[in-house]
């Protein structure tokens, strides 16, 4: 078999021929990796998706003390218009007595502090809060209430009471202008 | 005759795996440094591998449309046209598909023809050519069912069409297209079936691919001359040499591949695909996909009863009639290697043979065409000429010419009179 | 007839076969004038201010009866227009998105997201409004007929007077490019019929080329990324083919000088 061998590993002034049959093997290495990366890149999110990473919602329908919900990548978003009671109830709150301590100013944007902007899942186990309409159950805070276990949320968007280790996440979002608001 | 050979990898690792696992060896005795092949093989023995390669990529670009396509009718056409649009590479990924198929079909006819011509199908490899059969049979009722997905309106009619084709037979037939279709039409049922066929049976394929080249193992390459290899002289190792050659002729069957999934994505397909599917509205012209158009030629082109001459007793209907030449024209390749009981398998060495079999190709060619015209004018005479002389071609002309051709003198061996006297 | 002649019949054969390509049936057609499409070819383009006059006709005089239902707002943008534009052009139109409180559907303005909306509701309504023939959504008619585009362009350009022995039904008009020569579209390019931006003029045959330019980017509409990688995947391939065809040279040289390599 030292033939064969002598063929694959190659005879005496090789240098050349070598290099020929290691520049054809890695080209094709190259062109099968470069091949590989659509298949790759077809499961990020498609154009469609990309379409509806952001979303913009118009705030002059929201009078003061009412609040909406909005779809943004498949997740419900609560925007409330703050009274100026409950900006002053959030305020007021002391860092000992929150479960997740962020002060409201952390949680709203300066200027705009009558708009709270916030997840509309709890973070205990991924239940949908009520409080947002009219008539709905707000909770002992004056925020959100968690029918599936329990938790209250207050002015802020924050957890007071119940098993919810966390306040709810609050979105990137920006003020295109007095009434547009975009999230994402 | 070639013995398996168990060269153990000098690499500590590979040599651990190679004991318990023994891949490496299995490759290597395949197609690799252990794999004595015939040293004259031409460029019509790249077609096998380019038809494996092809394989792999309509199963790996199918797997990924899948994560994008739905198989209801209300959505499919649509996920489709979201492949297109907005899915990342989803259009290189569809044409790549959609022209694999085509190319997939050009890679096996063209191996087939090798085996026609060569005697590929003679002892002993009989069961290897059955093998490929069965694998073309396979690649047929997937490339149909995939045709069907995209719910356009060659989908749907081609579909209408062909399941209706097995109401031709008697007694069951009808309960038969029921149950195909899962209803009283082609329709969300078929469709959903459909697409679980057409995700299974190319990992069938697979599979009887497997068994193919097992098979081919056994029996060793043939070879262009159609002579037993006589001693290690006629043979060379598969690597480097039909590796590197089969490199080569993957990377021209790519250019190819590419020129037409690139510029002409579309030449292959029918517009009318391109029409949401509407059981209404029957197109124009309802033509299955080009690799299809012989058989639906020879489909088409029985359209006498067979019945008691001057009764009007028919026994079978011509509807049947045709039905059973479709199948018939691929059941007769199982029978090759009775049919042509030459003993020359080459026909290198079979003068008269050659012409029959450019006959055949030609006869092929023109039955492609007529598939493709609608059976009107002259087109049904020609349909009926060239269904006629396929079946002559295998039933009598080779039966006749094993028995009756004089053949050339075959050759000394493989290496003669390539290798040097002196070694 | 030699073996050679046989064997080059068949290969031509195969050749024809191919290059007839979907033979054309019957089809009392006229067959359509072959324009020049910058589209066209190995390295064509999309002539883009073409296609946005395209898209103007498209909007102000095909709209009224043809859906595109494929093609979204956000897709203008390659068009070459600003979000502004696009935007503003997507509030025009009312899109009916989930249903309120008391069940009814919602309506709210158009985003560059949405579909392009129908005219009508439904395939039924769109056939009582145009005399029992519904016409065809549009984002796919250049693809969905045998050539495409310059069937279009023929189309909507070569509407004529019936001749003496073609008795048009009534309702429907004389085209000779449309199979069966009925069709039940009435011409619908008038001369002057939009005025474009861009201070073109519209003849008909200007908005025939400016629109199928649109109509053949919304069908197609990753032609141009399409031929960018065809050519970088071909120029590839030819090299590869190059390296491979010498490397296999190399290593095949001992084999075609006889060289045994099982001899022991």
């Amino acid at each position: 078999m030292s033939t064969i061998n002598e063929t694959i590993e190659g005879e005496e002034g090789a240098t050349r021929r070598d290099f020929l049959h290691v520049a054809a093997t890695g080209l094709g290495g190259v062109g099968a990796v470069m091949a590989a990366w659509p298949f790759i890149d077809q499961m990020n999110p498609a154009a469609d998706t990309l379409a509806l990473a952001t979303v913009e919602v118009d705030l002059s329908a929201i009078g003061v003390g009412e609040a909406i919900k909005v779809m943004w990548q498949g997740k419900p978003i609560f925007i409330r218009h703050r009274t100026a009671k409950e900006i002053e109830e959030a305020r007021s709150v002391d860092m000992s007595e929150l479960v997740d301590k962020q002060s409201d100013a952390e949680r709203v944007q300066e200027g705009r502090a009558e708009w709270l902007v916030v997840t509309g899942i709890c973070t205990h186990l991924g239940c949908v809060p009520v409080g947002t309409s009219d008539g709905e159950d707000k909770g002992d805070f004056g925020g959100w209430f968690c029918p599936c276990h329990g938790s209250h949320y207050d002015t802020a968007g924050r957890i007071r009471k119940g098993p919810a280790p966390k306040n709810l996440a609050v979105p990137t979002y920006a003020f295109l202008n007095d009434t547009t608001l975009q999230i994402g | 005759m070639a013995e398996w050979i168990d060269a153990k990898p000098k690499n500590k690792a590979a040599a651990w795996l190679e004991e318990r696992l023994p891949v490496i060896g299995l490759v290597n005795n395949v197609v690799g440094v252990d794999t004595p092949t015939p040293r004259n093989l031409n460029y019509w023995w790249n077609f096998g591998s380019l038809a494996g390669l092809m394989l792999m990529v309509q199963i790996i670009s199918g797997i990924v449309l899948a994560m994008h396509y739905t198989p209801n009718t209300l959505m499919a056409f649509d996920s489709v046209e979201r492949i297109m649009r907005d899915v990342n590479y989803g259009w290189l990924i569809r044409y790549m598909h959609a022209n694999g198929a085509s190319f997939f079909f050009i890679a096996v006819y063209i191996h087939i023809l090798r085996g026609l011509y060569y005697g590929s199908y003679k002892a002993p490899r009989e069961v290897l050519w059955m093998l490929g059969l069965v694998i073309f049979l396979l690649m047929m009722a997937t490339a149909f069912m995939g045709y069907v997905l995209p719910w356009g309106q060659m989908s749907f009619w081609g579909a209408t069409v062909i399941t209706n084709l097995f109401s031709a037979i008697p007694v069951v037939g009808d309960s038969i297209v029921t149950l195909l279709w899962g209803g009283f039409s082609v329709d969300n049922p078929t469709l959903n079936r459909f697409f679980s066929l057409h995700y299974l049976l190319p990992f069938v394929i697979t599979g009887v691919v497997i068994l193919h080249i097992w098979a081919k193992k056994v029996s060793d390459s043939g070879n262009p001359l159609g002579i037993d290899v006589k001693s290690s002289a006629d043979q060379i190792p598969f690597h480097p040499f039909y590796t590197v050659k089969d490199a080569f002729g993957a990377a021209v069957f790519f250019a190819i591949f590419a020129l037409f999934l690139f510029y002409m994505p579309n030449a292959l397909g029918h517009p009318d695909n391109y029409i949401p599917a509407d059981p209404l509205v029957t197109p124009g012209s309802i033509v299955p996909e080009w690799y299809f158009l012989p058989f639906y030629a020879i489909l088409r082109s029985i359209t006498f009863d067979i019945g008691i001459p001057f009764t009007d007793v028919v026994i079978i209907p011509a509807k049947l009639l045709g039905v059973i030449a479709m199948f018939a024209a691929i059941i007769v390749l199982f029978f090759l290697p009775w049919l042509d009981r030459s003993k020359v398998r080459s026909g290198k060495f079979r003068p008269m043979f050659r012409w029959f079999f450019w006959f055949l190709v030609i006869d092929m060619v023109v039955l492609t065409i007529v598939g493709g015209k609608k059976p009107e004018g002259i087109w049904p005479v020609i349909g009926l000429i060239g269904t006629a002389y396929y079946f002559a071609h295998f039933l009598i002309v080779l039966p006749l010419l094993a028995k009756f051709e004089k053949t050339l003198p075959l050759p000394e061996s493989i290496a003669n009179p390539v290798v040097k006297a002196a070694e | 007839m030699t073996m050679k002649f046989v064997k080059n019949i068949a290969i031509a054969l195969t050749a024809v076969a191919g290059l007839a390509g979907t033979a054309m049936g019957a089809g009392a057609a006229k067959h359509p004038m072959q324009m020049e499409w910058s589209f066209e070819g190995p390295t064509g383009t999309y002539d883009r201010a073409s296609a946005q006059r395209g898209w103007q006709v498209y909007q102000q005089v095909c709209s009224a009866c043809h859906s595109l239902k494929y093609f979204r707002f956000r897709n203008l943008a390659e068009l070459g227009y600003e979000e502004d534009m696009i935007k503003a052009w997507a509030a025009e139109y009312t899109v009916i998105d989930g249903v309120d409180d008391a069940g009814d559907p919602k309506e709210r303005k158009g985003l560059p997201q949405d579909a392009f909306p129908s005219p009508f509701p439904n395939p039924q309504a769109a056939a009582a409004s145009n005399g029992g023939a519904v016409p065809p959504d549009l984002s796919l008619i250049a693809k969905a007929r045998h050539d495409g585009p310059n069937y279009l362009f023929s189309l909507l350009t070569g509407y004529e007077d019936a001749p003496a022995d073609h008795e048009a039904p009534a309702g429907k008009s004389y085209n000779p490019y449309f199979p069966g020569g009925n069709i039940s579209m009435a011409p619908p390019l008038a001369e002057g019929i939009v005025e474009y931006e861009d201070g073109t003029a519209a003849t008909q045959e200007q908005m025939a080329k400016d629109v199928v330019n649109f109509l053949m980017y919304v069908a197609e509409p990753k032609l141009e990324a399409r031929h960018h990688m065809g050519l970088n995947v071909l120029l590839y391939l030819m090299i590869l083919v190059v390296v491979l065809y010498f490397s296999m040279k190399k290593i095949w040289k001992p084999v075609k000088e006889g060289k045994n390599f099982y001899k022991k």
